[in-house]
């Protein structure tokens, strides 16, 4: 008898899941400043275009493997064909590179929650974060002080992740999810109201919503936008996959993909309103105008622009601990996600349940993110491992994924008939065209002037060791977890699954060539 | 703020947000009109 896998409790479960997961500190921190270094108001354009060009088909595609085969990333694409196995743990490795420093990053979200309540940081935003919260030296370096500050939440993080994900997918995960989900868009939504509210903030959507037509004939802002809607809906890197494969048989996979898609633009949007809104404010506060700051993006913006402007604004502490209490948030269920690609996937190859995976897994990550990550030099180690594992890993496996799927095994036409053959929108030509040409096409250069740009220039002004050892070498780590984990034995028969036999042109598609042609 | 800012405000709110409530009704209708799914499945 067949084993029964986790399920999602239904639609809005799994909505709530992926939305949680798509969701992140990227949608606050990275598409404002993406969208006003990229013609502002015109910048709508080319986003819209890679939504619905390559981000909701490459979404699909995601649901359509994990839902069809039924398993986490190394599972389906074993269950693909044999020889993909290794492209699933390249995905699972990348995961749990990313684990490692996503989770710190949700920690000094957590500390400055805390510090939010008494405008911890003074008149010096940027001394306090740099100096006295990381005590980061001056020069790029590796050293293995701890930080106390970051010690301490980062343990809290990973004691509440290890918990959550122990539960399983429907008491853990979805549970997590439809909880923190509306609490965030609650916290950030009462911060838009009050930031656009204040004075200046006028200004800011100005500059924020202008366009600049001309920036529409740049190559640069297209791949812009494609790379933002990429990186932003936690595609291709087995998320996805592991997410819709505990979804119910029949459940509807294409619109289900357009609400996630389109939920996760619009709290982008919603964060732009915020984030340019607060700008405008401070900008006007400091005499200045807003083309003239310079930390509208990352880090700078979330750990010095905004306690700056916090430490300006009527209730500063109020909305202080709302702001990064849902910078907290918007990690935590992306962090969840991304556990449960590595999590899913040791559980189905050596048989674990969700608690060891959790516990064995969770633990050794925990213990690494904080040798490497909560040390003085941890913000050089972390700005250079997500640089890499991005640019390349990321970007890597989406292409790789496409191009395998589109022209290495041309099975993209079975994907769709599995997406058309439940309810939802029908997908036709164009979305195998999308997914096999147009989509490796635009990643595809993204990858190449990505890693021919790690490669002729030193990224950051970083030395060639550090870039070696925490870029390259995660790339390298991620490649060794795919070979490693590929050659070891299954645990189960994971290769006695026979796919769901499907409908096309009147005649029944089923997976064993033999029986494909008679109806 | 400027005419042209408030234009494509209200165009990136109408066209993004107004994509999601189209795709929330869309489900919506999708679910209502679906046959009754399996409750569960195996591996």
């Amino acid at each position: 008898m067949a084993e029964k896998r986790e399920q999602w409790s239904g639609q809005v479960g799994f909505i709530l899941a992926a939305v949680g997961s798509a969701v992140g500190l990227g949608n606050i921190w990275r598409f404002p400043g993406v969208a006003y270094d990229n013609g502002g108001g015109a910048f709508l354009i080319p986003y819209l275009v890679a939504l619905l060009t390559a981000g909701i088909p490459i979404l699909l595609l995601d649901y359509s493997l994990g839902h069809r085969f039924r398993g986490s990333a190394p599972t389906t694409f074993r269950r693909l064909t044999r020889g993909a196995e290794g492209l699933g743990w390249f995905q699972v490795g990348v995961s749990w590179v990313i684990i490692l420093y996503y989770t710190v990053i949700i920690a000094w979200s957590a500390a400055y929650t805390v510090f939010a309540a008494r405008l911890a940081w003074g008149d010096d935003p940027a001394g306090f974060f740099f100096e006295d919260y990381l005590h980061l030296p001056a020069e790029p370096t590796v050293a293995a002080t701890p930080v106390p500050g970051v010690l301490v939440p980062l343990v809290i993080i990973w004691v509440i992740a290890i918990a959550v994900l122990s539960l399983g997918v429907q008491r853990g995960v979805e549970r997590a999810n439809v909880v923190f989900i509306p609490l965030l868009v609650t916290m950030f939504g009462a911060i838009v109201v009050r930031a656009v509210t204040l004075p200046g903030a006028g200004d800011g959507l100005t500059a924020f919503f202008t366009p600049d037509w001309e920036a529409l004939r740049d190559p640069q802002v297209w791949i812009a936008a494609y790379g933002q809607i990429f990186f932003s809906l936690s595609i291709a890197f087995g998320i996805m996959i592991t997410y819709a494969s505990y979804l119910r048989r029949r459940a509807n996979l294409t619109t289900t993909g357009l609400v996630v898609g389109f939920a996760n633009s619009s709290f982008e949007l919603l964060a732009g309103i915020g984030v340019f809104s607060a700008l405008g404010f401070m900008a006007a506060q400091e005499g200045v105008a807003v083309a003239d700051l310079d930390t509208i993006n990352g880090v700078g913006l979330a750990f010095v622009a905004f306690p700056k402007i916090l430490s300006m604004m009527p209730g500063g502490p109020v909305f202080g601990v709302l702001f990064f209490g849902s910078l907290m948030l918007a990690g935590l269920t992306s962090l969840l996600s991304i556990l449960q690609v590595v999590s899913a996937a040791f559980q189905e190859k050596l048989g674990w349940t969700s608690r060891q995976a959790a516990l064995r897994l969770g633990g050794a990550a925990a213990v690494l993110s904080i040798a490497l990550f909560s040390t003085t030099t941890g913000l050089f180690t972390l700005d250079v491992v997500d640089k890499y594992v991005n640019d390349v890993g990321v970007v890597g496996s989406a292409v790789a994924t496409t191009l395998l799927l589109g022209v290495g095994l041309w099975r993209l036409w079975e994907l769709q008939a599995h997406l058309n053959h439940r309810p939802g929108v029908t997908m036709g030509v164009w979305w195998r065209v999308l997914v096999g040409g147009v989509v490796p096409a635009v990643l595809g250069y993204i990858l190449v002037t990505g890693v021919r740009t790690l490669v002729l220039e030193p990224y950051g002004g970083y030395p060639a060791w550090l870039l070696d050892l925490f870029g390259w070498g995660t790339i390298g780590v991620a490649l060794a977890i795919a070979v490693g984990m590929t050659v070891l034995r299954w645990r189960r028969d994971v290769d006695a699954f026979v796919p769901e036999a499907l409908p096309v042109d009147g005649r029944r598609w089923s997976w064993n060539p033999a029986e494909r042609s008679e109806r | 703020m400027t005419p042209t800012a408030i234009t494509f405000l209200a165009l990136s709110a109408t066209v993004i947000w107004g994509g999601l409530a189209a795709s929330v009704l869309r489900l919506r209708h999708d679910t209502r009109t679906a046959p009754v799914e399996d409750e569960a499945d195996g591996d």
